[in-house]
C-alpha cells in the first residue's frame, strides 16, 4: 500500500494552522492565573470577569460602531468598483482599480502613519471616526474583490430584458441586479466587519484616547494578571468570527449557485 | 436612434456635432459611464491614500520644529536615517526575517496548494479552502500571543516536554529570537501563500501533464518541467504578497520578540510617536518603502521569463 504523504502533510499543516485557536479555549476555562500546562481545573470565572469589565465594554462598543460603519461604507464603495470593472471598458481602468486595491499589499504601518500625519496636520482630533476612515480604506479592496465575482457572474441579458420591458435604469438595478448580487453584498459586509473588528495597527495609531477591542487587548497583554480574561475574550471573538465567516461562506456559495458559475472557492 | 447605435459601436464617428447628441454620446459612452461609476471609490482612495502618501513623502524633506513642522526643504532626515546604525541594523534584520518568512511560507504552502488542486475531489475544494482561511480571519493579536504561550518559558512545548520527562529545565531558545518571529509570521501569512499558488495550479491544463507522461517523462520530471514552470506566476505572486506586508509587521516583533528584536515598523513608530519627530519618521518610512520596492522589482525582473506569455 502507498503511504499518502501529501495527505498526511496536509493534515499536519492544518494542525499547525489551528494550534493557537485550539489551545485558546483550554486556557479560557482553566482555573489558574498562569497560562501553562498542566491544566488545573474547570472554571468560568474569566468569562464572568469579562462581563463586569467596564473598559472592555467601552472598547467593545467602539469596535462594533467602527466595524459596522466600515463594513457598510466599504461595501458601498466596493460596489462602485465591481460594477464599473465588470460592466464597462474604459481607459485607465487597470490603473485606477489597481490603485484602489493597493492597501492589500501596502504594509499597514505605512497606511497608518501617512494618515496620521495628514490628520494631525489638518487638526482633526483622533477618535473612532478617524479609525473608520482608515478601516474603510483597507476593507474596500476585499469588498471589491468579493463583489467583483458577484457582478462578474451577472448575465447582462437579464438587465437588457428589463430595459426592453420598460423598466428604468434605477428600477432595473433594484429589481434585477440587486437581488442577484445580494449574497455577494452580505458576504462582503460580513468580511469587512470581521477585518475591521480585528484590525490593530490603524486603530493603534488613529484611535487617540478611544480604545478598540484590539488596542485594549494589546494594552492588557503586558499584565500577566489579566491574561486569563484575555483568553476568555479571545475565545468569544474566535467563536464569533467563525460564525460570521460561516454565514458569509454560506451566502457566497448561494450566490455562486444562483448565478450558476463554477465554484472556485475562497474569499481572496 | 442613429447616434445611439454608432456610439455603442465605439463612438468615434467624425462629423458635425450638435450639443444634444454630444450629451447623449457622453451619457452612452462606456468610458464616461465607467469613470463616473468608479469615481466615488477612486476619490476616496485619492483623498485618503494618495494624498497621505504624498504628504508623507513631502514631510520627509521638511524640518522638525518643536510641536510643528517647518516647511523648509532639507535632506537632513535622509542623511540622519541613512547614517544611523540602528536603522541599518533594523532594516537588515527586517529584510532577513521577511526573506526567511517568505521562503518558509512559500515552501510549506506549495505542497498544500498542490494537494488541494490535484488530490482533493472538486466538490470538497471549497470546503478545504474555507478551512484554511478560517484561522487567518480570527484575532491576529491573540493568535500571535498564543505562539508566545506555546513557545514561552513555561509554555506548552516546554511544559509538555517536561511532563514527558524529556527535559529537566525549560528550553530557552524557543522564544524571543528571530526563529520564533519567523514561525509566528509564517503562521499568519500561510493563506496568502497557499491561495495564489492554488489558483495558478488550477489553471494548468491537465492534458499537458498526461502529454508529458505519454512522451516518456517520469512523474517527477513532468512535475519539474511542466507543472512547476506553469505554477511559477502563482509562486511569484505568493512571494510578493508575503514579503511586502511582513517587512512592515509591527505586532509580532513587539510581542514575540519581547520588544528586544525590533524591526523597521517599530522604528517608524518610535520616531513618529515616541520621539514625535514626524519628518524623521516619514524619511524612515519612505526609505523602507523604496528598499522594499527595489527588492520586489529585482525579484520580478529575475523571474520575468516565467511571467512572459501571461495574459
Amino acid at each position: 500500500m502507498k503511504i499518502p504523504f501529501l495527505r498526511l502533510y496536509a493534515m499536519a499543516y492544518l494542525l499547525f494552522l489551528y494550534a493557537p485557536i485550539l489551545l485558546l479555549p483550554l486556557f479560557a476555562f482553566n482555573d489558574a492565573t498562569v497560562i501553562s500546562f498542566p491544566l488545573k481545573g474547570f472554571t468560568t470565572q474569566w468569562f464572568a470577569q469579562m462581563a463586569e469589565n467596564e473598559a472592555l465594554r467601552k472598547a467593545t462598543l467602539n469596535s462594533l460602531l467602527i466595524a459596522t460603519s466600515s463594513a457598510v461604507m466599504a461595501t458601498a464603495l466596493g460596489m462602485f468598483v465591481a460594477r464599473a470593472a465588470t460592466r464597462f471598458r474604459f481607459p485607465g481602468k487597470g490603473g485606477v482599480v489597481g490603485f484602489i486595491m493597493l492597501p492589500l499589499v501596502l504594509p499597514e504601518i505605512i497606511v497608518s502613519v501617512s494618515l496620521l500625519v495628514v490628520l494631525l496636520q489638518l487638526g482633526v482630533s483622533l477618535s473612532a471616526f478617524t479609525v473608520i476612515l482608515g478601516h474603510v480604506l483597507i476593507c474596500t479592496p476585499y469588498a471589491a474583490a468579493i463583489l467583483n465575482t458577484s457582478f462578474g457572474a451577472l448575465d447582462r441579458s437579464l438587465e437588457e430584458a428589463a430595459y426592453d420591458l420598460g423598466e428604468t435604469k434605477f428600477s432595473t438595478f433594484r429589481l434585477i441586479t440587486l437581488p442577484l448580487v445580494m449574497p455577494g453584498i452580505i458576504s462582503s459586509l460580513l468580511i469587512s466587519f470581521t477585518i475591521s473588528l480585528d484590525e490593530f495597527i490603524i486603530a493603534f495609531f488613529l484611535a487617540g484616547a478611544e480604545p478598540t477591542l484590539p488596542t485594549y487587548i494589546f494594552s492588557q497583554l503586558r499584565f500577566p494578571k489579566g491574561i486569563p480574561m484575555i483568553m476568555a475574550l479571545g475565545t468569544v471573538l474566535v467563536a464569533m468570527s467563525v460564525l460570521l465567516l460561516t454565514i458569509a461562506e454560506y451566502f457566497r456559495r448561494r450566490g455562486v449557485a444562483r448565478t450558476g458559475i463554477k465554484d472556485t472557492g475562497g474569499f481572496l | 436612434m442613429d447616434s445611439d447605435t454608432d456610439v455603442r459601436n465605439g463612438g468615434d464617428s467624425t462629423g458635425p456635432q450638435r450639443a444634444a447628441p454630444l450629451l447623449t454620446r457622453l451619457r452612452h459612452s462606456e468610458a464616461v459611464n465607467g469613470w463616473l461609476l468608479i469615481s466615488p471609490t477612486a476619490l476616496y482612495a485619492l483623498l485618503l491614500l494618495a494624498a497621505p502618501l504624498v504628504t508623507l513623502f513631502t514631510f520627509s524633506f521638511f524640518k522638525d520644529g518643536y510641536l510643528t513642522i517647518i516647511p523648509e526643504f532639507t535632506l537632513e532626515n535622509y542623511q540622519a536615517t541613512l547614517s544611523d546604525p540602528i536603522f541599518a541594523a533594523l532594516m537588515q534584520r527586517s529584510l532577513w526575517v521577511s526573506g526567511l518568512v517568505t521562503l518558509a511560507t512559500v515552501l510549506t504552502a506549495f505542497p498544500i496548494a498542490y494537494y488541494l488542486s490535484f488530490h482533493v475531489a472538486p466538490a470538497l475544494k471549497a470546503r478545504w479552502l474555507f478551512l484554511i482561511t478560517i484561522p487567518f480571519w480570527t484575532s491576529y493579536l491573540i493568535r500571535v500571543f498564543l505562539w508566545k504561550v506555546i513557545l514561552g518559558y513555561n509554555g506548552v512545548v516546554n511544559s509538555g516536554l517536561k511532563e514527558l520527562g524529556l527535559i529537566d529545565k525549560p528550553l530557552e531558545f524557543l522564544l524571543y529570537n528571530v526563529n520564533s518571529i519567523v514561525l509566528t509570521l509564517s503562521h499568519s501569512y500561510a493563506p496568502f501563500a497557499i491561495l495564489p499558488i492554488y489558483v495558478a495550479l488550477e489553471k494548468i491544463d491537465r492534458a499537458l501533464l498526461e502529454a508529458g507522461q505519454d512522451l516518456g517523462e517520469s512523474r517527477l520530471m513532468t512535475f519539474w518541467r511542466v507543472t512547476l514552470p506553469l505554477a511559477m506566476p502563482g509562486v511569484i505572486a505568493a512571494v510578493l504578497i508575503v514579503f511586502i506586508p511582513t517587512i512592515g509587521d509591527y505586532v509580532t516583533p513587539q510581542l514575540i520578540g519581547g520588544g528586544k528584536i525590533p524591526m523597521v515598523a517599530n522604528l517608524i513608530q518610535a520616531r513618529m510617536l515616541d520621539m514625535d519627530n514626524k519628518p524623521l519618521g516619514s524619511a524612515v518610512a519612505v526609505i523602507s518603502m523604496a528598499i522594499v520596492a527595489v527588492v520586489s522589482i529585482l525579484f520580478l525582473a529575475l523571474n520575468r521569463r516565467f511571467l512572459r506569455g501571461q495574459k
